[in-house]
């Protein structure tokens, strides 16, 4: 026992030494037991992530060069939640030693055996959700906003209370639909689709008036999806800031080698210059009071 | 009979108590039995989710009525004789095969999405509306099939000595054979309507936050499975009674024959 101690305490001050010595960023991030060999990881010396297929701009980008990918390809390191998975990545020591598993929302919490060492998709973090599952500091901090069509009443709106009489859609299981029924509180139930596809498809069809999705993705989907689909405006937060984080499985402790690789990254400017370089364009819509 | 009971009960609590070991004792188990048994979870979310199952229930209780007149118009159709006939009895043909072969939520898509998408006046938007007419169409296409073979159960000289006695061919039909046909077929026909009131919950593809999106929200909200549980409980709350129901039906049915019999 008392070697273990020994050992581990010189281990420990090689580590600290070597840190200072070299002054690296990247061995600073993996000191403490987070040296690449230390790692919890499912696959030894490769970073196993996932997402869902398809993944979407301006989360994921990079087109679909890469089978089984549709729309972008995780690998591309294009995209904001890519370019931050490639950053974390690097702070941990892995280059190309990354492979991405596509992993439905649903199939990222529930029980069972996760095949991956953490999931990006958009995830909001919730106390709830926090019980089932280990998050990930924040990597970014969200708005929901929501997309009408060109013409229609609803785009004149300036208030939660004016959105009361419309037909407001979703994407099933996201925060934006918890928005819909906790905040705006609509007259007529709100729709849950299985996917944004679908949603986007019904506000096509005149089916609802609005949507409601991230304030990022509100710019794609008026940008690509909806030809006449206009951002009505972006909802304030309520009750705390909402933000994204990774999943990883309960207990998992590479959670806490991530986290500190994204302290740094918040610290060193990184996440702010992948923020400026693919999420600038969502930085201005009106605000709903 | 006297060793009978005591094996019976011996043996049965020997299966399930092995199944029971072998569920509870699965390196999974707690994990499991927390995302699926929150039983707080489960009285809270309870009026949440049944409220959302009544637009399952008026969904199949309309679509229940319908089905019981198509099907069987559809089913007479198939039955007319003659060479003259023969293109009604082929389009019946070809739609029973058409709405049997097509999965169920590929109907509820392909009109729930494609027929609000042609924009065209006077047609409806309402997914509930398109949803109830795929699964009329579906059900029609299975419960006429039902019909069918209840009417052609029923004997032909059932049908010659109606006609014997004067009846028109509509009146023979109406009064011989369909009272006959449709009292032998309650049973698959309420197997049938089982099958409708579980496949309502295929209208969650297109939005509806039924008892199934419902489920799935709450789901996704705490990570948690048990909503599916309370979903469940409330389709078998309904099927249950309604088998039972049947069951106590055909037994009625098949005394007042038979006391019938003793009489004659």
């Amino acid at each position: 026992m008392r070697t273990v101690l020994v050992g581990l305490a010189l281990a420990a001050l090689a580590l600290g030494v070597a840190a200072t010595a070299t002054g690296n960023p990247e061995t600073q991030a993996q000191a403490g037991g987070c040296a690449k060999a230390d790692l919890n990881l499912i696959e030894d010396g490769r970073l196993t992530l996932a997402t869902d297929n398809p993944a979407f701009p301006p989360w994921w980008g990079g087109g679909e060069t890469r089978k089984p990918w549709k729309i972008s390809n995780p690998y591309s390191g294009q995209g904001y939640e890519s370019a931050v998975a490639y950053a974390v990545a690097k702070q941990l020591g892995f280059r190309s030693q990354v492979d991405w598993r596509h992993v439905p929302f649903a199939q990222s919490y529930r029980p069972g055996d996760k095949n991956f060492d953490f999931y990006m998709a958009q995830v909001s973090y919730t106390a709830a959700r926090d019980k089932v599952v280990d998050f990930s500091n924040a990597y970014y901090f969200v708005n929901q906003a929501l997309v009408g069509r060109e013409g229609t009443a609803i785009v004149n709106a300036k208030t939660r209370g004016e959105l009361r009489p419309y037909r407001l859609g979703a994407q099933l299981g996201t925060t934006s639909y918890q928005y819909i029924v906790d905040h705006i509180r609509p007259s007529s139930r709100p729709l849950a689709y299985r996917s944004n596809d679908l949603a986007v498809q019904a506000l096509k069809n005149g089916q609802i008036d609005g949507i409601v999705v991230d304030l990022p993705t509100a710019f794609f989907v008026t940008a690509v999806q909806v030809e006449d689909g206009v951002i009505v405006g972006q909802f304030p937060n309520r009750g705390g800031r909402e933000r994204f984080g990774m999943v990883f499985e309960q207990g998992n402790s590479l959670r806490r080698c991530v986290n500190r690789a994204l302290n740094r990254l918040w610290a060193n400017g990184t996440i702010k210059g992948i923020q400026t370089r693919w999420l600038s364009r969502a930085a201005g819509a009106p605000v709903i009071r | 009979m006297g060793r009978g009971v005591p094996i019976a009960v011996a043996s049965t609590l020997v299966f399930f108590g092995a199944l029971a070991l072998l569920v509870t004792r699965a390196p999974g188990w707690d994990r499991f039995k927390a995302y699926f048994f929150d039983w707080e979870l489960y009285r809270e979310s309870l009026p949440e989710i049944a409220d959302a199952f009544l637009i399952n229930v008026r969904i199949f209780l309309i679509a229940e009525g319908i089905i019981l007149v198509t099907a069987l118009g559809l089913a007479v159709l198939r039955s007319l004789p003659g060479p003259v006939f023969f293109p009604v009895r082929a389009l019946a043909v070809v739609y029973a095969d058409l709405f049997r072969g097509v999965p169920t939520i590929l109907v509820i898509l392909m009109l729930g999405v494609g027929m609000p998408a042609l924009q065209l006046e006077g047609i409806p938007d309402s997914e509930v509306f398109w949803a109830t007419v795929s699964l009329v169409l579906v059900y029609t296409a299975y419960v006429s099939e039902v019909y069918r073979a209840g009417i052609e159960s029923v004997h032909p000289s059932q049908d010659a000595a109606a006609r014997s006695l004067g009846l028109t061919r509509f009146q023979s039909l109406r009064h011989v054979v369909l009272p006959q046909a449709v009292r032998r077929v309650i049973p698959p026909l309420l197997n049938d309507f089982i099958g409708l009131q579980k496949d309502t919950a295929l209208v969650s593809v297109l939005g509806v936050v039924e008892v199934l999106n419902q489920a799935g929200i709450n789901e996704a909200a705490d990570f948690n499975g048990t909503y599916y549980l309370v979903a469940a409980t409330l389709f078998v709350a309904i099927t249950i009674p309604l088998a039972r129901f049947t069951d106590w039906l055909v037994a009625r049915d098949r005394r007042r024959r038979q006391a019938g019999g003793v009489a004659t």
